[in-house]
């Protein structure tokens, strides 16, 4: 059961209007695994991840979640697909007319029979889980630029999805926080078997928490390695790869 | 996972004072909505010191599952009591540490409801003073401002004024050229059909062309222009303010009055004037329009607008428009710069815009209703 993969990308280019941003991309991500999409900034990887949810179109190629093609479906089969998956957007993407507890309660409220007291108790949970229990009340913009990604952390885990898609979620985050975060993906992980891929470039973030990880280049436009971050990191002769792990300048890596 | 809501609970009371929750099997989303109600009400009614929670037969728990358990064992600690939760699964049990709270946080108390009307009234008044004479010293500040670049014109930023121009000014022809055609057409009409009693038909010309040229033409190009570009002036001012791009500029030591007022203040006095040429013309047409319907050659019409305006009329409406311009796009950035932090914060920006704009045209054609009486014009 955990090795079947609950999301498989086959041949596909993604690009914007007539530029290529990525081509050929092929990967599988297994039940419950924790698999983190790594790059330099600017290299595609929120493109890639736009288009793994859906919203966006790709050039060529699919994307299966759950055997189901998300890029085909549509009606009741995509709702149900939606319902399975979690997104916490780069920015937050809070919206900024709801406080913190409305921004989470809104999916339960739409989409379950849950009644109303279950639905804030749940809400209030998933705030806790992220350490903002006690700014249910306040409306995103008063918030700090960590506060909302971590808010948007627990937006995403209001229908407890079976993946949860994380762009950058310990960016701006302080180490204590970010190692809280790491914690949540894995505990959810390991108890709920709940599938998560992230984007991230915080090295100890992706060597505490990714089972595998895919590297994505922008001259490449490709996934150019693939493997566990210790088989990245030890063993890997690209230099691109090596520079990511060791944290050089390009011209360190030469001398 | 939706249709697989299949759980088991039950509720026993063990004599006065203590309870037995047995739950098993799936407690996901669906399943926890059906159980909620009854096991809450049922532990909570009940009043027992002691209630025991048996879930070793829970084979899957989400967060709504915690939820439940957490809401349960909130309940019994409400009214100082003991709950034990039995046999669950370590792997939930772990997302029981994470997720678990002992309090709900409330919401914030606001003023009550007899306190808020005070309240308001009050913070109405000290905003609508303070509005104005926030409004007068931008003015200064824009007409100081103005004279300087009017003494050194490269200061200007040229090439944003030009893409403003055109934005506010010839994307605006068609609709200020339309609204005018159909406010001449059923002025003239309506006018007609009132005067043709009298046989005086061929005065309706007189009538339309000097209320389009006096009043009506500045006061619909001014209300367009403010309804289009004073919103869109302080839109786009605020959404910069909340992006911090304002602060940016500040820190970077320019000016934004320089740099985003000026450009939108002076493309939209050069604009406004135009605009308002087309509307008076095309409502000229309409009006002709009416007339050739009733049979009074075009020629006619001519020899009437020659005699009834002069030039004073037209230039006088004119030069209202570039007041009128000024006002627009002074108000809407001021209303963009005042926007504050928030999510509806530039739609409240635009609507204020909008708002003082057209309320400050209409005084302003009072005033100049006043001084023309008092010119003789
Ligand atoms: N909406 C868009 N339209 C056109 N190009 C875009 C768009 N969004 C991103 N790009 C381009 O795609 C590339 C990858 O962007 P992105 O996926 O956001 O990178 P990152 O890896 O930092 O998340 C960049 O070169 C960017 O300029
Ligand atoms: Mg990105």
């Amino acid at each position: 059961m955990a090795d079947r993969p609950i999301i498989e990308v086959k041949d596909l280019t993604a690009g914007y209007g007539d530029t290529v941003i990525l081509e050929d991309v092929n990967f599988e991500v297994r039940t419950g695994e924790v698999f983190a999409i790594l790059g330099g900034s600017g290299c595609g990887k929120s493109t890639l991840l736009k288009h793994l949810i859906g919203l966006r179109r790709p050039v060529q190629g699919s994307v299966l979640i759950d055997g189901t093609d998300i890029i085909t479906a549509d009606g009741a089969e995509r709702l149900a697909l939606l319902k399975k998956i979690g997104v916490s957007y780069q920015s937050g993407a809070l919206f900024g007319s709801m406080d913190l507890l409305e921004n989470v309660t809104l999916a339960l409220e739409e989409l379950t029979d849950l009644p109303a007291d279950a639905i804030e108790a749940i809400a209030q949970m998933k705030l806790k889980a992220v350490g903002l229990q006690d700014a249910a009340y306040k409306m995103p913009s008063e918030l700090s630029g960590g506060m909302r990604k971590r808010a948007a952390i627990a937006r995403a885990l209001a229908l407890d999805p079976e993946i949860l898609f994380l762009d950058e979620p310990s960016a701006g985050l302080d180490p204590v926080t970010a190692v809280q975060l790491d914690r949540l993906i894995l505990e959810l992980s390991e108890s709920l078997e709940i599938t998560s891929v992230l984007v991230t470039h915080e090295l100890p973030s992706i060597f505490a928490v990714a089972d595998r990880v895919i590297m994505l280049d922008k001259e490449a436009r490709a996934v150019i390695a693939a493997g566990t971050p210790q088989e990245l990191r030890d063993h890997s002769d690209i230099p691109a790869v090596r520079q990511f792990f060791n944290r050089q300048a390009p011209d360190d890596a030469k001398g | 996972m939706d249709d697989e809501g299949k759980a088991s609970f039950d509720f026993r009371l063990e004599g006065d004072a203590a309870a037995r929750l047995v739950l098993g099997g799936r407690l996901d989303r669906n399943a926890v909505a059906a159980i909620w109600p009854e096991a809450t009400s049922k532990l909570r009614r009940s009043r027992v010191q002691q209630a025991v929670v048996q879930a070793g037969d829970v084979t899957y728990c989400d967060g709504a599952g915690i939820a439940l358990l957490v809401e349960l064992k909130r309940i019994q600690a409400a009214r100082g009591g003991h709950i034990q939760v039995e046999g669950l699964a370590d792997r939930f049990g772990q997302l029981m540490t994470l997720f678990e709270t002992d309090h709900l946080t409330k919401p914030p108390k606001g003023p009550g409801l007899a306190n808020r009307f005070v309240h308001d009234v009050g913070r109405q008044a000290i905003e609508a003073a303070r509005s104005c004479v926030e409004l007068t010293s931008f003015v200064g500040e824009i007409v100081a401002k103005l004279l300087k670049t009017a003494l050194r014109p490269h200061s200007l930023r040229w090439r944003d004024t030009f893409v403003i121009a055109e934005k506010a000014g010839a994307n605006a022809v068609a609709i200020t050229a339309l609204l005018g055609f159909l406010i001449g057409l059923i002025l003239a009409f309506q006018s007609a059909v009132a005067m043709r009693k009298f046989g005086a038909e061929v005065f309706v010309a007189d009538l339309v062309v000097i209320s389009l040229f006096r009043e009506l033409g500045p006061l619909i190009t001014a209300f367009i222009l403010a309804s289009r570009s004073g919103s869109a002036f302080a839109a786009e001012l605020g959404t910069m303010k909340v992006n911090e791009e304002v602060d940016a500029l500040v820190t970077m030591g320019l000016d934004p009055v320089s740099f985003l007022v000026l450009p939108r203040t002076v493309a939209a006095i050069c604009a406004i004037p135009l605009l308002t040429v087309f509307n008076e013309f095309f409502g000229l047409v309409g009006c002709a329009l009416v007339l050739r319907w009733m049979d009074i050659p075009l020629a006619t019409f001519f020899e009437r607008i020659k005699e009834a305006a002069t030039l004073t009329d037209f230039f006088g409406g004119l030069v209202k428009t570039f007041v009128f311009g000024a006002l627009i796009a002074g108000i809407g950035c001021l209303r963009g710069l005042q926007t504050r932090t928030g999510p509806s914060a530039v739609g409240d920006s635009a609507t204020r815009a909008v708002v003082s704009g057209i309320v400050a045209i209409v005084v302003a054609d009072g005033v100049f209703a006043v001084v023309y009486y008092f010119l003789g014009i």
